[in-house]
């Protein structure tokens, strides 16, 4: 892989958010490159999801840079970072749970095809597509007008991710998306992730677990209080380092030991 | 992921569960009954016929955007004061104020969907619920009805409509008959039934199909297709399903509610306008409790109240089930309050069923 082809897709310099009186972001630097899977960490309330948020557009940099794909970029709303292609997956997935799939997954984007002077939607590709894209995650649907609200929460992450991906991310961001699921479904999103990874998307990966960080991250970021504590490559940390970054070393030890290692 | 557990489901049940099973299963209850027990009271003649079918028509008209506007999510209560206010605004412009018919037609409508997207407005702007705000305006029109009626002829009917509509071009889109020429032959050949005796004698007993009963069909196509089939449809789903989601992926959930809200006036002043054309005057009382039928038919047909969900061709069979009870209550001549009981049987019936099939396509717990 060459020099450029390894090019951040978006740097993120010296970021800080303030609330009011509340420092959310406190200088924090971060990027993203294509095919990699950047995984943020953090303890409850350290600034993962505000950061995150600056990212999509949701929220405005109180300072720092945003540059992307080298140019220095401001997005004015998550519509703009959409169409510059990042996409981002939220805790509560932007999924209608009475819709089907097939809708749900061209919500705001439906195919049309023209009858004369009329537009109609064109089911027949938004059901083909749908299907299609879910075949490709892993995820064979009865049928594309099935509800998603019959789907597990892992199948409904996947939607979400595949909608992404087929409306050309760039850069993919998933914030806990395997926070509410069990063992068998954080599987699959970690595997799906893992094929996203492999199309040339960059995703960052919000999570409070250190293993399914380390089962598909590349790279590893631990905010602590709305500051970087360092960036890892993997391979150069170990599952216990990182845990102990994450939650700012000490107080785990000592919890640690009273609690016999099962943290 | 689940394959394994897949079960194959059957055509003829994924045929079967549908949105609209709960009003196809009560419109066979219904007419079977009827069927029985005034089956030869002329129900079923040609003349019974046309009237549960225009007794049908007017609630469709009004369901279908009642439909359309609670799936996005919202209710409109002014639904029946609209309906008196439109037709007391045509009377007043072309019986009191001598303006062409045509006009006061199209100035009622375009006051109409201007008060709907007022309604809508002010539902999105306030963030309160649909509920309050159209409670609002259900008084507010009604009064202003009454006043602007009395205030005009001291009266709250106004004759003399019929009269200033002779001849007009706009009128008869609202209150004549298609197909006349047909029926006249069919009379003709014996095939239906003509009058013995009186002026009309030789005339078929029905003269054609009243231009409301086109206007219901062609407002169930119209929010059937728009609903199902077209980019617009997907958003009055999205907009009711979960307002926040929809403006995440750039869905205009305020424009798709305001819109609905303005396609529920229009189908209103449509219901005025036919009735104030049979009529021949307009009253100020008229469209009493129509909002309240008009959710009772979207109801029965298997919409969710709180919206994101149901089915215009469910809420035209709930606006049919209406009308043949209603009118068949009539043709049995039986004791009036226990049709109510048959009504609100139906009613709680097809609900209980509507919510069974919901949650069996959509996986709500
Ligand atoms: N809109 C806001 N207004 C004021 N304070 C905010 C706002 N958003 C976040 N904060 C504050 O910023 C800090 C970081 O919050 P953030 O949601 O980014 O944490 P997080 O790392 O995502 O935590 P979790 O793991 O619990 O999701 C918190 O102290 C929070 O109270
Ligand atoms: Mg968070």
């Amino acid at each position: 892989m060459s020099a450029s082809d390894n090019a951040p897709i978006i740097e993120m310099v010296d970021i800080r958010k303030q609330f009011g009186p509340v420092i959310a972001l406190n200088g924090v630097s971060f990027d993203v490159r294509p095919g990699e899977c950047h995984c943020l960490l953090g303890d409850n309330g350290a600034g993962k999801s505000t950061f995150i948020k600056t990212m999509a557009g949701v929220h405005k940099p109180t300072s720092g840079e945003i540059r992307f794909l080298g140019q220095p970029m401001s997005f004015a709303s998550p519509r703009d970072s959409m169409e510059a292609g990042i996409a981002t997956v939220y805790q509560d997935l932007a999924m209608i749970p009475l819709m089907s799939v097939a809708r749900n997954f061209w919500m705001g984007r439906e195919p049309q095809r023209r009858v004369g002077p009329l537009r109609f939607m064109d089911m027949k590709q938004a059901n083909e597509v749908t299907m299609a894209e879910m075949r490709r995650m892993g995820i064979n649907l009865r049928e594309p007008g099935q509800a998603v609200g019959t789907l597990s929460g892992g199948e409904r992450q996947t939607v979400a991710i595949a909608r992404a991906v087929y409306f050309g991310a760039k850069v993919l961001i998933l914030d806990e998306p395997t926070s509410a699921l069990g063992v068998r479904q954080t599987a699959n999103v970690l595997a799906t992730i893992d094929k996203v990874r492999k199309n040339g998307i960059g995703v960052v990966f919000i999570t409070h677990n250190v293993r399914h960080a380390l089962a598909v991250g590349d790279r590893f970021t631990v905010l602590n209080r709305g500051r970087t504590l360092g960036t890892a490559v993997r391979g150069q940390i170990t599952p216990e380092e990182l845990q102990d970054l994450m939650a700012g070393g000490q107080e785990l030890a000592a919890l640690e030991g009273s609690l016999g290692g099962t943290v | 992921m689940t394959d394994e557990r897949l079960q194959q489901v059957s055509k003829f049940r994924r045929a079967l569960i549908r949105p609209e099973l709960g009003a196809t299963a009560g419109a066979i209850l219904v007419f079977g009954f009827f069927l029985v027990i005034a089956g030869n009271s002329g129900m079923f003649a040609l003349q019974g016929i046309e009237n549960w079918t225009v007794v049908s028509a007017q609630f469709a008209v009004i369901a279908v955007g009642a439909c359309l506007l609670m799936i996005a999510g919202e209710f409109d209560l002014s639904v029946g004061s609209m309906i008196g206010f439109a037709g007391t605004i045509i009377a007043i412009l072309s019986v009191q104020l001598g303006w062409p018919v045509w006009l006061a037609i199209i100035s009622s409508f375009a006051i109409c969907i201007a008060i709907g997207a007022l309604n809508g407005f002010l539902v999105i702007r306030t963030g309160l619920p649909s509920f309050i705000v159209t409670l609002a305006s259900l008084y507010i029109l009604r009064g202003l009805t009454i006043w602007l009626s009395i205030r005009t002829t001291r009266q709250t009917i106004i004759g003399g409509v019929k009269e200033a509509a002779a001849g007009d071009w706009l009128a008869p889109v609202f209150g004549g008959k298609i197909l006349t020429g047909l029926f006249t032959w069919m009379g003709q050949h014996g095939w239906i039934a003509t009058f013995a005796q009186g002026p009309k004698a030789g005339q078929p007993v029905v003269a054609g199909v009243s231009m409301l009963v086109v206007w219901a069909l062609a407002l169930i196509v119209f929010g059937h297709v728009l609903l199902t089939r077209t980019k617009f449809g997907n958003w009055i789903f999205a907009a009711g399903g979960d307002a926040q989601a929809a403006r995440y992926v750039g869905v205009p959930v305020n424009r798709v509610k305001v819109l609905m809200f303005m396609f529920t006036a229009f189908c209103a002043c449509v219901f005025a306008t036919c009735q104030v054309m049979e009529f021949g005057s307009a009253a100020a009382d008229r469209g009493l409790l129509k909002e309240f039928e008009a959710i009772i038919c979207v109801v029965i047909g298997g919409a969710l109240l709180t919206g994101g969900y149901g089915s215009v061709i469910g809420a035209a069979l709930g606006a049919l089930i209406f009308g043949v009870v209603q009118q068949g209550l009539f043709f049995s001549g039986a004791e009036s309050s226990l049709f109510r009981v048959f009504l609100g049987t139906i009613l709680i019936l097809a609900v209980i069923l509507n919510t069974y099939i919901r949650r069996m396509i959509t996986g709500e717990r």
